[in-house]
């Protein structure tokens, strides 16, 4: 997946928006943008809460910008990301609340027949702009019409200490799994040791462990959508996964999304999953040590296990609109004007690149080169695959990640609760209730 | 001139009925019923119908389910984590009930006596019931938390562990801390309503008792017990209840980790509905809590109550 370069995704992007045009609309014209907003227009915006209150404050702005310049009224509300599914759901079930939400994964694939139709705008952003991350593409279309437009994803990358790198013998950052369990040894044995959470954390979690998963080829459901997750490849994952274990710092168990910045803005941690928080809250702390600690940091991308391509899975945020929205056309007018160019690149430029973009275009964003620490994240889109590898998006592989299979199935070899083959036939049994519905 | 005359007739002998109806007692009555039974009809039996019907259905977030019977619950009877989560809320329940009702009793025990700065006291036994259930849970999980707790740290400074204890890490420990913060949680109720009932006992019965030349442990026995029975069955009733039902003090400490250690039914239901998208399986895991709550209400009103426990006698 990771091995397509800038003009094979141009040529992809034209190909499937003259494709979704249909037979005698020219791609040319596929740039065009006719949309017409109802008259006296007003909707209700629900997206993730902030973790950058500057990347909040520009969002806001632009919004503001937009309903000066159409005279569409938006009224934005913002809530934890994990509690926007549940809202999600709720709204999609009673045919009432937001009319567009910003939200994550495969959710929009859990109610599609709810959802507003976004073709023409994913048609437009696509051929305007070069075309989209073939991942970003699975995770807005659904069979020949889009249900989403990918906002891009809260990137995650290896945050890890320079110095205590370099004490472990390292100068540059490993690339490979075999490299990186080497790094994580010689980290635990200095004292200084990695962790990634392995509780119920939707987001770092479910991250590194279906990295893990993927690296080795292993995965839950093959492209039949058949649960094959009880496999060799999955068993040598597991066994990596267990030597990775025994060097992470104690408690990793009880992990949710938050202890990892914690201890890592506290000292105690040399090596971790997350987002570029980390790093911007240490920069701009009032704290010195925390400082110092930004400063000693730097971020790397997922390595390459044994499959030889990247295999990273990273939160992506997501745009869908409901069919029980009155104005469905200033939806869709909403989000072409927050995903045009010149606002993203602005918005992703006070949010210090805590967004990595789902459109190859949108790369050349200075922003991503002002400092070569936010680089990795850059293409954090171009390393990943969807959650529903190598199967569809939909309820099964929301269920599958909503309920941790993956991560309990690794938490409990690790934990030594399960040999790593029963920690796998019982990730497939608990798989395969959700893919037989 | 039949024809008109019929309707007009018909039309008598309906007021007629109707100005009787109103004259009743018994119409009057059911009618100043109305509005009660409406609001228990859609406020209460709708709701627990509709969770009964989805539990029955294959029902996905934003779909249409059809029904497919008890298929949810032959599922879920092959489902480990499901038997886990039996598992941890019968555990959970029972012991945060049994330490809940010795402390709360103990508690209004000492409260009922002569204590000085009595209302003082009163107020900060109350304490942990008015912190919101999210912000007490937040701060157990600071007080677990792997790096920082604070446990841990006065343990280490006193020189007694040597390395941080890993409260919500370990299955066993996950258990028994949430359940250890359900019973900080849940004090208050038991004690404060023990409280209630023992200031409704007579003194004189006391009174006699010592003239009788009675021990404080057999007032305790064959006065204090009995009289409090009915408060008794009616609090545990309400302990076990809010006990087996929790959801927001495990979702905000471990969201059910380490490993569905401390999946309650409650938060698995949650986790299968909304966040897993299974409306139906989440309906029936919590319908399948139901012949639990039922048992623990028929156990107090029934056991508890009994007249015979009531006047000190066995059975």
């Amino acid at each position: 997946m990771s091995d397509f370069d800038r003009r094979s995704v141009l040529k992809a992007g034209l190909g499937g928006a003259a494709l979704l045009a249909g037979p005698g609309i020219v791609p040319v014209r596929a740039a065009e943008w006719t949309n017409t907003p109802e008259p006296n227009a007003s909707i209700r915006v629900l997206r993730w809460k902030q973790f950058i209150q500057a990347e909040f404050d520009k969002f806001a702005e632009q919004t503001k910008k937009f309903s000066e310049k159409t005279g569409i009224k938006v009224k934005l509300e913002a809530e934890s990301w994990e509690d926007i599914r549940p809202k999600a759901a709720v709204a999609a079930n009673v045919g009432a609340g937001p009319d567009l939400i910003i939200g994550t994964l495969d959710d929009p694939f859990k109610f599609p027949e709810k959802l507003i139709d976004v073709t023409d705008v994913a048609t437009y952003l696509g051929a305007q702009y070069g075309g989209w991350y073939p991942v970003a593409e699975r995770y807005g279309r659904k069979g020949d019409s889009w249900i989403a437009i990918p906002q891009g994803a809260t990137g995650g990358c290896l945050n890890y200490r320079i110095s205590h790198m370099k004490a472990a013998g390292f100068e540059q950052f490993p690339k490979d799994t075999d490299g990186f369990l080497k790094l994580c040894q010689a980290l635990k044995k200095n004292n200084t040791p990695a962790g990634f959470a392995l509780g119920h954390a939707t987001g770092d979690a479910n991250g590194w462990c279906q990295w893990a998963l993927w690296a080795f080829g292993g995965k839950v459901v093959n492209e039949k959508n058949e649960v094959v997750i009880d496999s060799p490849e999955t068993i040598a994952a597991i066994e990596y996964v267990k030597q990775l274990y025994a060097t992470f710092i104690p408690g990793v168990l009880s992990w949710n999304d938050s202890n990892n910045n914690k201890a890592f803005l506290n000292g105690e941690l040399s090596l971790t999953l997350n987002g570029i928080s980390i790093w911007t809250v240490g920069k701009t702390s009032p704290d010195p040590k925390q400082q110092e600690i930004a400063k000693d940091m730097d971020h790397a991308p997922m390595p390459i296990g044994p499959v030889g391509v990247a295999t990273e899975q990273q939160n992506v945020l997501v745009y869908y609109g409901y069919k029980h929205s009155k104005y469905p056309k200033a939806v869709k007018e909403y989000i072409k004007f927050m995903m045009d160019k010149e606002n993203y690149d602005a918005w992703e430029v006070a949010s210090n690149g805590y967004v990595s973009p789902p459109l190859p275009a949108y790369n050349n964003n200075p922003v991503w080169t002002s400092d070569p620490k936010i680089t990795p994240y850059r293409d954090c889109l171009k390393r990943c695959r969807d959650n529903g590898y190598a199967g569809d998006l939909g309820y099964a592989s929301a269920a599958v990640m909503g309920d941790f299979v993956v991560v309990d199935m690794f938490a409990e070899a690790a934990s030594g609760s399960a040999t790593p083959q029963e920690a796998a036939k019982r990730a497939a049994e608990r798989a395969k209730r959700y893919y037989q519905v | 001139m039949a024809v008109i005359a019929e309707p007009v007739a018909v039309q008598l002998k309906r007021s007629s009925l109707w100005s009787r109806a109103f004259e009743s007692r018994n119409f009057l009555g059911a009618m100043f019923m109305v509005p009660a039974i409406a609001i228990l009809i859609l406020f209460l039996a709708y709701p627990l119908a509709l969770g009964f019907w989805l539990g029955m259905t294959d029902t996905k977030i934003g779909g249409v389910g059809r029904f497919i019977g008890f298929q949810n619950f032959v599922s879920l009877s092959k489902d480990s984590v499901f038997w886990l989560s039996v598992f941890n809320t019968i555990f959970y329940t029972v012991f945060a009930s049994i330490v809940k009702f010795a402390i709360g009793l103990y508690l209004a025990l000492l409260l009922n006596e002569r204590l000085p700065f009595k209302s003082m006291v009163r107020a900060i036994v109350l304490l942990p019931f008015v912190v919101p259930t999210v912000l007490s849970a937040i701060a157990f999980w600071w007080i677990y938390d792997s790096q920082f707790s604070i446990i841990s740290w006065v343990l280490i400074k006193a020189g007694l562990i040597t390395s941080y204890i890993e409260f919500l890490g370990e299955p066993w420990n996950a258990r028994w801390s949430v359940v250890l913060a359900n019973i900080w949680r849940g004090v208050p109720f038991v004690a404060i309503t023990l409280l209630a009932g023992l200031q409704t006992i007579s003194p004189s019965l006391y009174e006699a008792a010592n003239l009788d030349g009675a021990t404080n442990l057999q007032r305790f026995r064959h006065i204090t017990l009995p009289m409090l029975s009915p408060i008794i069955a009616v609090v545990m009733t309400f302990s076990v209840l809010m006990t087996f039902t929790d959801f927001q003090l495990i979702y905000t400490i471990t969201r059910g980790g380490p490993i569905n250690a401390t999946h309650l039914m409650a938060t698995l239901s949650f986790q299968r509905a909304i966040t897993g998208g299974n409306l139906g399986e989440g309906a029936a895991i919590s319908n399948a809590m139901i012949p639990f709550l039922v048992a623990a209400i028929l156990l107090s009103f029934f056991g508890l109550q009994r007249s015979r426990w009531q006047q000190g006698g066995r059975d």
